[in-house]
């Protein structure tokens, strides 16, 4: 992903610390990482925050080491051999390669009503990723939310109340946000999202649907 | 912009490869380098050298002195961050451990070393501490032809102490929310908005820094 395309939507400085301070549950460092893969400004902002970590583990707090803890990590340096990482080969951002193979075709969709489909990924339990599929000009339910949902465009684009969102945007979403993602004309648009909270649907379509997004 | 940069000097950086022997720190009254000194006056750029003889040369006094430095510093970052005695110690240990492994990965003109160090704690906190796979960005790592220049090394450094010295001029109250942000005891909903943190310099230096990077992979 060396070719950065013109990101408008970006991460929040909160977001940006959460993940530098490895404190962010697994769903969001993996639209965190996605987004950094293909944001340097954002990739920039997070360095910044990884200075702040730094400069925090500089200081006077330490903790005494036993004493032959230098010898011991001799010994496993000694034992470890270097792991090289194979160069990325897919299209995709490498986080989510990480998660679903090099491409989309491999992505076991499940339809969850008007044309819409999902895949679950599989992360720790305290938040749920997803990859959202809506096919062009249609819409998501109409939502709310209880914590923070994160969606990331990774093909086509969207656009609901608040703005219009193409691949690499992210939005973010707290309670105060009812909204309903349209997928533009013309592409299928797809999303990897985070939520770690169930989403609050409203009307009557939405309440059957609610059960199979499984949340 | 880059306050105090007019007492660091790059002398006779030549040719391709950058001797960072040769990157000096004048101070009015020049230092002979001993460790206690370093301790107090400008470790950034010396531990810098460490790295890179660790990377050249394997160089196991440099490793040791690195190790006595920032060894007890990650093992605090990591019992502040909820691991017991036992479990930081053998933590830490890895943590040093994969320093040495991966120090041809480290770019001294995107990051200070305690930058990196902290954030090698970091994933060892994720991997260990709270057991969750631990997505993250490519590495962008510049190839053999590439080594970054003498001036962005400096200068980055220089950025990464001006943050450090900024963070421990801002009021107790704020630093101390920051810490807690840091060691997990804030959730992230808790962080407020305004963490009155000055990143906009350093930030823009990095921002550059990734520009050149990506120049030179292309």
């Amino acid at each position: 992903m060396n070719d950065m395309k013109m990101i408008n939507h970006h991460l929040t400085d909160q977001l940006l610390m959460g993940y530098s301070s490895g404190n962010l549950p697994e769903a969001f460092n993996l639209v965190v990482a996605t987004h950094l893969s293909m944001c340097d400004n954002c990739r920039a902002a997070l360095h910044a925050f990884d200075a702040v970590g730094g400069s925090l583990l500089d200081t006077n707090e330490t903790s005494k080491m036993d004493d032959m803890s230098l010898a011991a990590t001799m010994k496993l340096i000694a034992a470890k051999p270097v792991v090289k990482k194979l160069a990325p080969t897919s299209s995709l951002p490498g986080p989510l390669v990480d998660y679903i193979g090099d491409d989309l075709e491999g992505v076991k969709w499940r339809p969850v009503g008007m044309g819409v489909r999902q895949a679950i990924l599989k992360t720790s339990k305290n938040a749920t990723a997803r990859l959202l599929y809506i096919p062009a000009g249609s819409a998501l339910p109409v939502h709310g939310h209880k914590g923070t949902e994160l969606t990331l465009v990774i093909k086509g684009a969207f656009s609901d109340e608040t703005a219009r969102f193409s691949v690499g945007d992210v939005e973010v979403a707290n309670e105060d946000i009812e909204h309903t993602p349209v997928a533009e004309i013309g592409e299928d648009c797809i999303c990897l999202s985070a939520t770690d909270a169930p989403l609050r649907f409203n009307g009557l379509v939405p309440r059957i649907v609610q059960p199979f997004l499984n949340i | 912009m880059f306050d105090g940069l007019e007492m660091l000097q790059v002398s006779g950086a030549s040719g391709d490869q950058v001797n960072y022997d040769r990157i000096e720190v004048s101070t009015p009254v020049k230092q002979k380098a001993s460790l206690l000194h370093l301790e107090n006056s400008t470790p950034k750029i010396k531990w810098v050298d460490h790295l890179r003889r660790i990377q050249v040369n394997q160089d196991q006094q440099a490793f040791a002195e690195l190790f006595s430095y920032f060894a007890p510093r990650v093992k605090a970052f990591l019992i502040k961050s909820g691991a017991n005695p036992g479990l930081a110690e053998e933590c830490t240990q890895e943590v040093m451990a994969t320093l040495w492994h991966k120090a041809h990965l480290f770019d001294p003109s995107r990051a200070g070393v305690s930058t990196w160090i902290f954030t090698i704690a970091r994933n060892k906190k994720i991997d260990a501490l709270r057991k969750q796979r631990r997505p993250e960005p490519e590495d962008l790592t510049w190839g053999p032809e590439a080594e970054p220049e003498a001036a962005d090394v400096l200068a980055l450094q220089q950025e990464t102490k001006n943050l450090s010295e900024a963070i421990t001029r801002l009021p107790e109250q704020q630093r101390d929310l920051i810490k807690r942000a840091y060691y997990g005891d804030l959730s992230h909903s808790e962080i407020a908005a305004e963490t009155g943190l000055p990143l906009g310099t350093i930030k823009s230096r990095l921002r550059l820094a990734l520009v050149k990077l990506r120049q030179t992979m292309k």
